[in-house]
């Protein structure tokens, strides 16, 4: 992903595809984003192909405010793998096609509705593992869920938040142990 | 570190550098024997352990081809995953969670306490529980396990505080935060558990214990250890006499080697053990080493892994601390009563971002009910149900000519079909972890289905009758006097404990036999 890109260098690169958005002011994705607009070439499928596997991604892993952004990631290793791979380029195609062409701009129901009944096609298999695989391993999203990756550089969680839960009661000592050095 | 001659007859060559084969490279180099010790995986450090998870788990994971067979979900869920074992200096250690449980004494004695179960195939172990003990004792210091020989138990994580809440509302009695390989204040060398969560992917600290920075560095340290990594053992050779005489392998350039030997001990963790032994097929052994029983591969065992997890609508942030230090006791008993056989422990478990919606949640699970546990991420608990599963003839690992490997050899293919004991236990450990984090206070309650077998046990068991297993008590083969078996393949039945820490006690309990052996020439 990167600042918007220019159709001639898109052509140089011979993209097939395009995906583009515009972050959402004041998502947490803008620390890592050079700018709010992003955009992505495709290297084996197309702009149509892409915006649909974009909504499928959306509508298998559905997070309201999290923008598109990540799940155009989502779309570029689905790309990468079709480029590499013509039979993944095939499932691929052959599913979008099946999804029809308002399937990127149905309601959520409509996408749920035309996705249930793939539910153990290599094709459905194929487009929520790999949607799984890249949207939760992207630091880009770590904010987002609360998660906060490795620890060991910032020294673990030993003095800072391990045990800070305070809505239940302590554990007795019997049960639990001392905490090294504060006690 | 030594440098021991490939034709060199004399040397004990050791096949894995996990649990078993690092463990019994240290008892018996520090004793003076030579040893090689072959290890399929390359060699990291608690500098070179990657912290970004699925990178991490590409760095230690043996991910070349497997295939399976048979009714369990993990088949349908996990084509391509049928266990999850190391390929790593140090092997399963490694990526271990440091819960070093001991088998109970009415486990070992399966057979007699549980009864003749229809479509099972128990033994009892032909071990007396006494002297178990002793090497569980033996084990337990040497891997510094809290609660025991006076160490004091990890503290109380967030999410441990959720687990105990929930357990204790429901009546249990022990519960605490485990026995674990994990130091709770800086001991032998290594440093103290930072509460940093990430235990699977290599311990940075090395407070949990691992044959990488334990028993592997020592064994170096007496001058009689010639650890070979990126090794891969392809074959055991044996002579006219039908003792082994050499294992074959191959460097880390691909090119083949041989390695004389007086001594073979495999401990490739149980899949690729069996695949060795399967391999190392000959006019003498015609269904491969060790073999004569046709017991290589059977009774496959891998506890019934899976998952509860738990919705809340506080936050606990339960990648912060110990990833499993939570422990259950009170279902770790016999009890047909609840409809099984045997028992099972519930552990508390949390895993990071990715994991948790590749691996820990169910595979079917998608769209808005994903979304609404995934966005409740930083509110969630854990529980693993670690219980004991029944052996069965038909569970067997074997060699799938359809698909081979780099070297050209037929893969290892697995086939589960789960008995129905197994499920009643897990269907009963399930609705019990629900009813804790019920008892907490939980919005939303998610069952797992099976995940891929860390736990990978039994397939080259240790038996009294030379027909009911492929082992003798030490862990010699039957057939072949001068091969061992050193790895959880052994275990006669897989117990309800996770198999790290008697893994170790059997292999202190085997080095000791073979040091006795050689020092009679007996070997």
């Amino acid at each position: 992903m990167k600042p918007n890109a220019t159709m001639d260098r898109r052509e140089f690169l011979g993209a097939t595809g395009l995906l583009t958005g515009v972050l959402a002011a004041g998502s947490p994705l803008a620390l890592f984003a050079p700018g709010r607009a992003w955009a992505l070439d495709l290297k084996a499928l197309t702009s149509q192909e892409g915006a649909t596997l974009l909504a499928a991604a959306r509508t298998i892993a559905p997070h309201d405010k999290l923008d598109d952004a990540p799940y155009a990631l989502v779309v570029q290793a689905m790309d990468s793998s079709a480029s590499a791979d013509a039979a993944t380029l095939a499932l691929l195609r052959n599913g979008v096609s099946g999804l029809g062409a308002g399937f990127a701009d149905a309601s959520e129901a409509k996408r749920v509705a035309a996705l249930r009944p793939l539910e153990t096609t290599p094709f459905f298999k194929s487009v929520r593992a790999t949607t799984l695989m890249t949207l939760y391993a992207s630091p880009l999203v770590y904010a987002y869920f609360g998660y906060e990756g490795e620890a060991f550089s910032k020294g673990g969680y030993l003095l800072r938040g391990f045990n800070d839960l305070r809505w239940l009661p302590e554990v007795p000592l019997v049960d639990s142990g001392p905490v090294f050095g504060t006690g | 570190m030594s440098s021991i001659q490939q034709d060199d007859s004399n040397a004990v060559v050791i096949i894995g550098s996990g649990a078993g084969g690092g463990t019994l490279a240290h008892e018996l180099t520090r004793r003076g024997i030579k040893v090689v010790l072959l290890e399929a995986g390359a060699r990291q450090s608690l500098a070179s352990f990657s912290q970004v998870p699925g990178e991490a788990f590409a760095q230690l994971t043996w991910l070349e081809p497997r295939t399976q067979s048979g009714s369990t979900t993990v088949a349908e869920d996990y084509p391509t995953l049928p266990s999850w074992t190391a390929k790593t200096v140090g092997g399963t250690t490694v990526h271990w969670t440091g819960m070093a449980l001991r088998a109970h004494p009415w486990e070992i004695r399966a057979r007699t306490t549980y009864g003749a179960v229809d479509g099972a195939s128990l033994i009892d172990w032909p071990v007396e529980y006494e002297e178990l003990l002793r090497y569980y004792q033996m084990a337990e210091k040497r891997m510094v396990v809290t609660r025991r020989n006076g160490n004091p138990g990890l503290p109380a994580s967030n999410h441990f505080k959720v687990f105990h809440y929930g357990a204790k509302r429901l009546g249990y009695k022990q519960v605490h935060t485990g026995y674990m390989a994990i130091n709770s204040r800086p001991t032998d060398g290594r440093g103290l558990c930072i509460q940093q969560g990430f235990c699977v992917q290599g311990c940075k600290t090395g407070a949990k214990w691992s044959t990488l920075y334990t028993e592997i560095p020592r064994a170096e340290a007496t001058g009689n250890l010639d650890l070979r990594a990126e090794c891969r053992a392809v074959r055991i050779e044996h002579g006219a006499d039908g003792r082994a005489t050499a294992v074959v392998y191959r460097d880390p350039a691909g090119s083949e080697q041989r390695q004389k030997a007086r001594v073979v001990c495999v401990a490739g963790n149980a899949v690729e053990t069996t695949r060795l032994l399967l391999l190392s097929e000959s006019a003498r052994y015609p269904n491969g080493l060790a073999n004569s029983s046709d017991q290589v591969g059977r009774n496959y065992c891998h506890h019934t892994g899976c998952f509860v997890w738990g919705v809340f609508d506080k936050p606990i942030e339960f990648w912060r601390g110990t990833t499993l230090a939570g422990l259950v006791l009170d279902e770790t008993r016999h009890d047909p009563k609840r409809g099984f056989a045997g028992g099972y422990h519930l552990e508390m478990a949390a895993l990071d971002l990715p994991s948790i919606a590749l691996a820990g949640l169910p595979q079917t699970l998608w769209g808005r009910e994903l979304g609404f546990v995934m966005d409740h991420y930083r509110s969630m608990a854990g529980i693993y149900v670690n219980g004991e599963d029944l052996p069965r003839a038909t569970n067997r690992i074997t060699l799938n000519p359809a698909l081979k490997d780099q070297f050209g050899l037929p893969v290892a293919n697995i086939h589960v079909d789960d008995h129905p004991n197994n499920d009643a236990m897990r269907r009963h450990g399930q609705q019990q972890g629900k009813l804790m984090f019920d008892a907490a206070g939980a919005i939303k309650v998610v069952m797992s289905r099976q995940t891929p077998a860390t736990h990978n046990m039994c397939a080259a068991r240790m038996s009294r009758d030379p027909k009911d297993g492929v082992v003798n008590a030490h862990g010699q083969a039957h057939d072949v006097a001068n091969l061992f078996v050193s790895d959880g393949s052994a275990m006669s039945t897989p117990s309800s404990a996770n198999p790290t820490l008697t893994i170790v006690a059997l292999a202190l309990r085997q080095a000791d036999y073979i040091v006795r052996q050689l020092s009679t020439r007996a070997l």
